[in-house]
């Protein structure tokens, strides 16, 4: 499905990805892992489509097509979609709102008509329900005086909401306590199925409890300096990553 | 012959058919004298800094419209809220046009300002109000010194407007030039409710100049709630000038929405004669090309207890200019007061300007007055979430404009109104946002 090739990135002329090289397929779950400031967020953000962040090197491609010419919202409409380290709040948006004009607007793109109106209200009950969200929370302005955790939970139910091909969970599970945690990991695992991929990017393996990963990337310094199965994030949270460091002197 | 020379001949020719025994006949001279001694205002006066006139005084204007024109409903039905029965006093080139108005004498006086000026059952009023809120500036003055037309509504103590009342002063450009001056006086009595939906529009490309001028009288807890829209044509040309005096526990609201024009001027004067008034002046003002918009306010606190809340929001693109100068003066008897004014800008395009100028003049000690102003540019990175989603750049951009003026529209409490305004946002924008924020 998604596919990395030595993915060179800068910001403002600085270097921060440097060869990345990544294959995510259909029905897979990757973590990746890494001390603060390594590029994780900037691989997330280079693979949605920030501006902000320039391609110096490499290819990105989903289903064999090349997407880093392609605008972010181009690259939701063909199912990539970015759970927000730190989500953005705007000021005079409702939650609802904002999730309708989302929904009809990749609709738009695919030439379908707006989703009728009883059927939008179904299914954000129903996506609602499964997270938990309580229904006056919905008509607040979007993430505005949210709590950390209400910031993550209202991530995953857009998620939810569009059903992407490609999940990206930038630090989800930051900011949650466990019972919200265990509910944030229900509703990907219900939305998991064979025909689509999540990657999840976390400091602790303590979410990998609830999401089982496939495979385990750490990033350090702008490049995957390890991979493996879920026991490399058990050696990770025993050992922190200095070992690694060691290693690859 | 200069404008200034013109508007001289036209008032002497003007004056003449005016019975010399009218009690206004002083107040007219002594207006067109001050209007004479001071003249156009210039950019080297502060209020004026940041918006010239001398464009739009070299034009060749006629000053009373020649022929009288009549205009077919079906051509000017989109300017009305058409689906809420409202009162309407409509004016065509500055003249009444009762085929398109709806006024009443029926509790409350939906009707005009000439019947008020010539009828004698009225002189007591016009003795008591007319010019008495106005302040003695040269446009205001010479709006004084031509006054003949426009809206007078009158909602006696206790009684309330069952309909929005929409005052709308049509242009039809038949001339190249056209210089109007309506003239509004409302009173609204004790415990009294009104709302009010102003607007100027012009029907072609012509130019238009207008120098408009409204009073407002509230009484003891009257509640006034008042919408300008805003939105004409690349040759209209407006000056609005809104005198408001408060007395106790009233309440008025003034929202000015500006989309569209070549110059306005809005300059919004509230006095708060009485303890406990709250005066609101909200605005959105979005526009772009080379238009100019110019809000100058002022609210002069004067007694205990009162507040004021002031929010205005503009957007400017292309090479649009916007101004504004927002004054809060407070004496020192206005204790206890609470004033707060928050001016917000967004541009989009670097050609673009705005040239914000708070001003607290504070002679009381124990108030609460705040103030913030900020100029940015859409939110980037607001930008890069709504897209992420799937929205497309240009919606995404619409819907942060949106999100930007909706706490002064979520104030708009005529819901039709409130539908209206957010149509012509959609409109401006060129995005169906599909839904009403
Ligand atoms: N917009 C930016 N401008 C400048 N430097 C940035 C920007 N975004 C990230 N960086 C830098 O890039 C590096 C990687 O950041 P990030 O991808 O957020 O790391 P992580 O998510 O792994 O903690 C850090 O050194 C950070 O300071
Ligand atoms: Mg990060």
């Amino acid at each position: 499905m998604l596919q990395i090739k030595d993915v060179y990135a800068s910001v403002e002329g600085k270097d921060i990805l440097k060869g990345i090289s990544l294959t995510v397929n259909a029905g897979e779950v990757h973590a990746i892992m890494g001390p603060n400031g390594a590029g994780k967020s900037t691989l997330a953000s280079i693979i949605a489509g920030k501006e902000e962040f320039e391609l110096t090197k490499g290819e990105i491609t989903i289903n064999d097509e090349d997407i880093t010419e392609l605008g972010a919202e181009e690259r939701a409409h063909k199912g990539v979609f970015l759970s927000f380290q730190y989500p953005v709040e705007i000021p005079g948006v409702s939650v609802t709102n904002f999730i309708k004009t989302a929904i009809n607007e990749n609709r738009k793109a695919k030439g379908l008509e707006d989703m009728p109106a009883s059927e939008m209200l179904k299914k954000i009950k129903e996506k609602a329900d499964l997270l938990e969200i309580d229904r006056k929370f919905l008509s607040r302005s979007l993430n505005v005086g949210f709590s950390g955790g209400e910031k993550k939970r209202n991530e995953i139910f857009q998620m939810a909401m569009l059903e992407p091909k490609l999940a990206i969970l930038d630090e989800t599970d930051s900011g949650l306590d466990i019972d919200a945690l265990k509910v944030v990991a229900n509703g990907v695992n219900k939305l998991k199925n064979k025909d689509n991929a999540v990657i999840i990017i976390t400091h602790y393996q303590r979410l990998l409890d609830y999401i089982v990963p496939d495979f385990v990337h750490v990033i350090m310094d702008g490049k995957i300096v390890k991979s493996g199965t879920k026991q490399l994030a058990y050696e990770l949270e025993e050992k922190g990553y200095d070992w690694i460091k060691e290693e690859l002197v | 012959m200069s404008l200034k020379e013109k508007l001289q001949s036209s008032y002497l020719a003007f004056e003449d058919h005016l019975q010399a025994d009218s009690p206004l006949h002083d107040v007219r001279n002594e207006a067109m004298k001050c209007f004479e001694a001071k003249g156009f205002p210039s950019k080297k006066e502060e209020a004026w800094k940041y918006t010239s006139l001398n464009a739009l005084l070299k034009k060749e204007y006629s000053i009373f419209p020649k022929n009288e024109n009549a205009i077919e409903f079906k051509d000017v039905k989109e300017y009305f809220l058409n689906d809420i029965d409202t009162y309407k006093v409509v004016f065509i080139d500055g003249i009444y046009s009762s085929f398109l108005s709806q006024i009443t004498h029926d509790v409350i006086d939906v009707c005009l300002m000439s019947s008020a000026l010539n009828k004698s059952k009225y002189s007591s009023i016009i003795e008591t109000y007319f010019n008495k809120a106005a302040n003695s500036d040269s446009l205001t003055s010479l709006n004084t010194a031509f006054a003949k037309e426009g809206a007078y509504i009158r909602i006696a103590k206790h009684k309330e407007a069952q309909k929005p009342i929409e005052i709308i002063n049509f242009a039809t450009g038949t001339e190249a030039a056209t210089m109007l001056q309506p003239r509004n006086l409302i009173i609204v009595e004790e415990n009294a409710h009104v709302q009010i939906i102003e607007r100027h529009q012009s029907l072609n490309k012509n130019e238009v100049l207008t120098n408009s001028v409204t009073e407002i009288f509230l009484e003891k807890r009257a509640n006034v709630d008042y919408y300008k829209i805003q939105n004409d044509t690349q040759n209209a040309s407006l000056i609005d000038s809104t005198f408001i005096n408060q007395e106790r526990e009233s309440i008025c609201s003034v929202h000015t929405f500006s989309f569209g024009g070549k110059m306005t001027r809005n300059n919004l004067n509230f006095k708060q004669l009485g303890e406990r008034c709250d005066s609101i002046l909200n605005g959105v003002t979005i526009i772009e090309d080379k238009q100019h918009v110019d809000h100058n306010t002022l609210v002069h606190h004067i007694a205990e207890n009162c507040e004021s809340h002031q929010d205005y929001k503009g957007v400017f693109d292309d090479s649009a200019t916007g101004v504004f100068n927002g004054k809060v003066y407070v004496e020192k008897e206005a204790q206890k007061l609470d004033a707060f004014q928050k001016n917000n800008n967004i541009l989009i395009s670097d050609k673009a300007t705005i040239n914000a100028k708070p001003q607290l003049e504070i002679f009381a000690d124990d108030v609460k007055c705040s103030h913030g102003c900020t100029i940015g540019q859409l939110d980037e990175d607001a930008l890069f979430y709504l897209r992420s989603r799937g929205i497309a750049t240009k919606e995404a951009r619409a819907l942060l404009m949106y999100a930007f003026a909706n706490t002064v529209l979520e104030s708009v409490k005529i819901p039709e109104l409130k539908g209206r305004i957010n149509k012509l946002i959609a409109n401006k924008i060129g995005v169906n946002l599909g839904f009403d924020l």
